[in-house]
């Protein structure tokens, strides 16, 4: 019991361990690979990124000029974005928020 | 009880694959007498997931994401080993920074690992609150696995060559300032692990697996050092251990405590392993390209928090490969874990599984499915 005592103590004026979660938000650190949006802009539709993907997480439609993407099926290897020559798929720290549907839709803008 | 051991009633039940202390489905079916086991038959291949097979589908390189996959504590090393398995067919040499790189994120999964672990007997024998403080303190070592390779729990660093990302020197400072912190905390809580009668009523001379035992059925990792084997992959020198200075944890005793005893002092080991590694760190190049196809065949080990991990790759020419096998260490630890539960209660069941460290899912690479239905 007395040598418990600092501890309790302690116990009693100290922080808790854990982050109120929807209160505060765990900011990810700088280096984190998070969520991925693609620039439909830049992209040329070469379709690289398709190959390159471990879980076939993007389609690429040359035809219909859209990228399919699945942020529930990404396992967020960053490969495309690093491999994309383009530079038109961009990520950062950031978390995937919730959504209604899995996949989405970009459309390449006309000329 | 005057009954002759001919008419004497045993009974039969299954332990798992669902069950509050099971974290992953493995069956066990004991006889026991009473309160005390007599026997026990095993019955894995409930969560096969067909890796095998789908590394053959994948391109190589991508496998690497696909391996590490097979275990989330130990992703690391799974990579590690594939990887080291797939240098040795298309013949590149990995240069030193990415060789201590690799040492400083498997160590940090061993750390993981072993912490997670010692939080988990914590918690099957009800030790509740020791479990919160593992698992608070291993917080530290899953932020550094972020801030260093990106991701909380898969940091996806190693890959045919090399490793993708760097630890520069301010992220260094940091990483040693964590480890140093994460020392003290676990020093606070080595006399629980030490000293506790309560923690040692559970664990001491319960599970022994004396050291003939351990040799012949081939126990690998903890569960072999904690009976007196030697047998550390580690020592064979691959990637930076060469240059680095450890010794393998060997207890005598052979029961849950030693293993226990094994795990913790290798936290300790863990922390020496990457301090030393950030310091001796070489600079220059972390990654080269592979210029050929696959073509042959490799093995590779490695030694992973629950033991020996084992790939063997082989190649046919094409970026596809012909056969990956693995074995995981559990693989190894089950014919060892039936020979240390016959003699104990029931009671002691939880803390005897647990004291392999058992990781099912890893280790299901068949599935027996008899005629008739049923498996
Ligand atoms: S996003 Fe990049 S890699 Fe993908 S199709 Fe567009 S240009 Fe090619
Ligand atoms: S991060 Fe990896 S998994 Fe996600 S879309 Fe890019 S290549 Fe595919």
């Amino acid at each position: 019991m007395v040598r418990m005592l600092p501890n309790i103590i302690r116990n009693l004026f100290s922080k808790p361990v854990t982050v109120k979660h929807p209160f505060v938000k765990r900011e990810p650190f700088p280096g984190h690979r998070g969520m991925i949006t693609f620039d439909m802009k830049k992209c040329d539709l070469c379709q690289d990124c398709e190959r390159l993907c471990p879980p076939v997480a993007i389609k690429v439609d040359p035809e219909a000029k859209t990228i399919t993407y699945d942020p529930f099926k990404c396992i967020y290897c960053y490969l495309c974005v690093t491999n994309c020559l383009q530079r038109a798929i961009r990520g950062g720290p950031a978390y995937t928020p919730p959504a209604y549907q899995k996949e989405i839709v970009y459309y390449k803008p006309e000329e | 009880m005057s009954k002759g051991a001919a008419t004497r009633k045993y009974t039969v039940f299954p332990f798992g694959p669902q069950h509050p202390v099971l974290p992953e489905p493995i069956q066990l079916r004991f006889t026991v007498d009473e309160e005390k086991i007599v026997d026990v038959g095993v019955n894995v291949g409930y969560i096969h997931r067909g890796v095998e097979r789908a590394c053959e589908l994948n391109d190589y390189q991508r496998n690497v994401y696909l391996c590490e996959r097979v275990c989330g504590i130990c992703n690391v090393m799974h990579a590690l080993c594939y990887c080291m398995a797939l240098e040795k067919l298309v013949d590149v040499e990995v240069p030193e920074r990415a060789q201590y790189l690799r040492v400083i994120w498997a160590e940090l999964n061993r750390l993981e690992s072993h912490l997670l672990w010692l939080g988990l007997l914590a918690d099957a024998m009800g030790f509740e609150s020791l479990f919160m403080q593992f698992w608070r303190d291993r917080e530290i070592v899953m932020d550094l696995q972020e801030r260093t390779g990106g991701n909380r729990v898969i940091p996806s660093t190693c890959v045919v060559g090399g490793v993708r990302r760097d630890i520069l020197k301010s992220l260094a400072e940091r990483f040693r300032e964590d480890m140093v912190e994460l020392r003290r905390r676990v020093d606070k809580l080595a006399p629980v692990i030490l000293k506790d009668p309560a923690f040692k009523r559970r664990t001491v001379g319960k599970g022994v697996l004396s050291y003939n035992d351990a040799l012949m059925l081939g126990a690998v990792g903890p569960t072999g050092r904690g009976s007196g084997l030697v047998k550390d992959i580690r020592l064979e020198g691959y990637q930076a251990y060469k240059h680095l200075k450890f010794e393998p944890v060997v207890e005598k005793d052979g029961d849950v405590y030693a293993r226990t005893l094994v795990r913790f002092y290798e936290v300790y080991q863990a922390i020496d392993l990457i301090l030393e590694a950030l310091e001796s760190m070489p600079e220059g190049e972390i990654r080269v390209k592979p210029e050929k196809w696959p073509e042959g065949e490799a093995v590779a080990r490695v030694e992973q928090p629950r033991g020996e991990l084992f790939y063997y790759v082989k190649g046919n020419g094409t970026n596809r490969l012909e056969r990956v096998k693995i074995r995981t260490p559990t693989l190894a630890n089950i014919p060892p874990l039936l020979a240390m539960l016959p003699g104990y209660e029931v009671a002691d069941i939880p803390v005897i599984v647990l004291s392999i460290d058992p990781c099912i899912a890893c280790t299901e690479r068949i599935t027996q499915v008899k005629k008739g239905g049923g498996s």
